[in-house]
């Protein structure tokens, strides 16, 4: 059973203003602010430290900003921590029924059946989660986040420790998604996924946007010819001094 | 939170080992406390040469004869004694280390203990190889001989008063094989009383009769009191014994009670830090506290769930221990509230635990390494550390629940004649306080 797809509109599922987050001195976040569309794939890279994580927490309610505010969507907001966040003594099923449950979904055994299928699992449905592969589990780890059926799904870091079928695979199924008018904001260390996958990129460093569009606007932005994607996002960040 | 509970449960099912763990340790406690109290210690060998001929083993004093291999035996309720006929043998099995001691009874026993005017001698030999054994066998043969020789005491005050009785009121006594009247100093009174009476005023022999029947009177006044006199110095110090705060627990009854305290502290500390824990190492916390749960929520949970468990177990536990060890089961309802209080306190500590480490063998062993001393110094007694110091266990004791909690068991289980409430208004401040102290280490969870 598939989820309704949502109508595309240009009212954006999410909208984040003027978001900043301190750890004691050092500054996570500087007034970073965007919105995602319905159906919207963004990518937010950026070299390691630069806040990716923070950004996503706080956009999933996991962390409060110290100042800013984000508008999340009516339909909730589903999150993929970077780890499986599993149970692994429990079969697929048992996780997936579980947070159906703690989700209050209206039809639990429905919602379990759907992202079954979804997540092409079903055959794997009682198999305990521990005995799963990476990238079955990180399947089941966002089937989680899918489980009510949320306007904007956020990811962290999805594709890490995944091997480059694995990573095909779970493309393909996040894909999916987004044909179905979910928003989805990842954050990725590997930039080739943005640039092959994203609709649009938000580039972060040091706990501020640098850059907001597509990735053949980055591209052009770092005035480079003739170099794959991430050496031209590696000059894009040794122009701003990153 | 049911579905938590209920996620948890189901883990625990899976955990074959963690729940043998929990089925086994309790009902081997309960098995070794039960046959420890149920069984008396083992007696420890020792030499025991008698060298009284076995026809020389009775003696007589004051007409009665008095066997002393009755007051022998005495000494073997405590030890296993290992019988051989020579000194040189019993010293052989004391070096050889087959008797921690030796007990060499000499053949003029009996005879010295027959003159009534003597004291006998028994010879004692020590193993000190193991100092602990050692001490323990000098301290049962003096403790026993000590015993015998009271119970000896007993018997010549009892032959004394005999005599004494006989020389007041009079009767037959036995000597050399022939009987003799004794008149007895209170009819020789009588008899001097009617002489004077019968005897004429002006009679010479009146005055020397008068001295006489004084003798007689003062001689029954004084020998009435010789009786208690001889009581006194057959014991002389008596001993009362007054038990301070009123606590009547028997040791016994007191070793069940730590017993299922100390078992119901490390199966609910374990247990609640482990499975808080376990939330962080399956990276599954974040996704819970995003609206799914309240942080307290799963706090609340993980305390549930360990106490619950925990309370079951050392229930079983209990009840396993009341087969060995007689319990007052009119106070049933007691345990349960005890085990109860004392289970929740337990699980905020392990809560606490649970929030400060990452990981569920960083939790567990932080567990051990707090419980323990906290038992510990629990069951630090008065008078072991100067004044000062056991202020400081003291305090240290009230901040933990283990104090309270042995309390509380020991007043449920035992009519110590103190009130349970005390105990388990202290535990459940602590509960709170614990788990407020989780709930503000949960932070470092992010």
């Amino acid at each position: 059973m598939a989820a309704p797809a949502r109508t595309a509109s240009d009212a954006p599922a999410l909208r984040a203003s003027g978001l900043s987050r301190r750890f004691g001195a050092r500054v996570a976040l500087r007034d970073v602010g965007f919105a995602v569309s319905p159906g919207e794939l963004v990518a937010v890279i950026g070299p390691n430290g630069a806040g990716k994580t923070t950004l996503l927490s706080i956009l999933a309610g996991i962390q409060s900003p110290d100042a800013g505010a984000v508008e999340r969507p009516s339909g909730g907001v589903g999150w993929v921590p970077q780890q499986p966040a599993l149970y692994s003594k429990l079969s697929v099923a048992e996780n997936l029924r579980l947070f159906a449950r703690l989700e209050r979904v209206a039809d639990p055994e429905a919602a379990v059946e759907r992202m079954l299928a979804q997540a092409d699992l079903a055959d794997r449905a009682r198999d305990e989660v521990g005995r799963l592969s990476g990238g079955n589990r990180q399947r089941v780890n966002i089937a989680i986040g899918l489980l009510a059926d949320p306007a904007v799904l956020l990811l962290d870091e999805p594709s890490t420790a995944l091997d480059p079928r694995q990573r095909e695979r779970l493309w393909d199924f996040v894909g999916g998604l987004t044909g179905r008018g979910t928003g989805i904001v990842y954050s990725t260390h590997i930039v080739q996924e943005a640039e092959r996958y994203a609709d649009r990129v938000l580039v972060l460093a040091d706990g501020e946007l640098i850059f907001t569009g597509t990735p053949r606007e980055l591209e052009a932005e770092s005035g480079a010819s003739g170099v794959d994607f991430e050496a031209a996002f590696v000059r894009f960040l040794h122009e701003r001094g990153h | 939170m049911r579905w938590l509970l209920l996620k948890d449960l189901q883990i625990l099912r899976r955990s074959p080992l963690l729940v043998g763990l929990l089925v086994v340790y309790p009902v081997a406690i309960a098995v070794l406390i039960g046959v420890a109290l149920s069984r008396s210690p083992e007696k420890p060998k020792v030499a025991f040469v008698n060298q009284v001929p076995p026809a020389a083993s009775t003696f007589k004093l004051g007409g009665q004869e008095i066997d002393a291999s009755k007051y022998a035996e005495r000494l073997f309720e405590s030890v296993e004694p290992v019988r051989v006929g020579t000194r040189e043998q019993a010293i052989e099995k004391v070096r050889d280390g087959e008797a921690l001691g030796a007990l060499i009874v000499p053949p003029d026993i009996t005879e010295k203990l027959g003159t009534g005017l003597q004291s006998a001698e028994v010879e004692v030999i020590y193993n000190n190889e193991d100092p602990v054994k050692g001490r323990y066998v000098e301290q049962i043969i003096n403790s026993r001989l000590a015993d015998a020789n009271a119970a000896l005491a007993d018997k010549l005050r009892e032959i004394a008063v005999q005599d004494i009785h006989l020389l007041l009121d009079g009767g037959e006594l036995s000597l050399f094989g022939r009987t003799y009247d004794i008149l007895g100093l209170r009819r020789t009174e009588r008899i001097l009383q009617d002489a004077l009476r019968t005897l004429p005023a002006d009679s010479p022999e009146r005055e020397r009769l008068r001295q006489v029947e004084r003798f007689a009177s003062l001689a029954v006044a004084n020998l009435n009191l010789a009786t208690d006199v001889v009581g006194t110095v057959s014991q002389p110090v008596r001993v009362k014994r007054t038990p301070l705060q009123g606590k009547r627990t028997p040791l016994d009854s007191f070793a069940v009670a730590i017993a299922v305290t100390v078992s119901l502290m490390f199966v609910t500390v374990l247990l609640a830090s482990g499975m808080l824990a376990l939330e962080r190492e399956e990276h599954a916390f974040s996704r819970l506290v995003r609206g799914l749960v309240s942080r307290m929520g799963l706090l609340a949970e993980k305390v549930g769930l360990a106490a619950l468990c925990a309370w079951v177990v050392a229930l079983a536990m209990t009840c396993g221990i009341g087969l060995f060890v007689s319990l007052d089961w009119s106070r049933f309802g007691l345990w349960l509230v005890a085990l109860a209080f004392a289970a929740a306190g337990f699980g905020a500590l392990g809560v606490a635990i649970g929030g400060l480490a990452r990981e569920v063998r960083a939790a567990s062993l932080l567990a051990f390494l707090l419980s323990l001393p906290i038992a510990f110094l629990a069951l630090v007694p008065s008078g072991a550390v100067s004044g000062g110091v056991y202020d400081v266990v003291r305090v240290v004791s009230a901040l933990f629940p283990f104090k309270p909690a042995l309390d509380a068991m020991d007043s449920a289980l035992n009519d110590t004649g103190q009130s349970l409430l005390g105990p388990l208004a202290h535990l459940t401040a602590l509960t709170a306080a614990f788990m407020v102290v989780a709930r503000l280490a949960l932070r470092r969870f992010g």
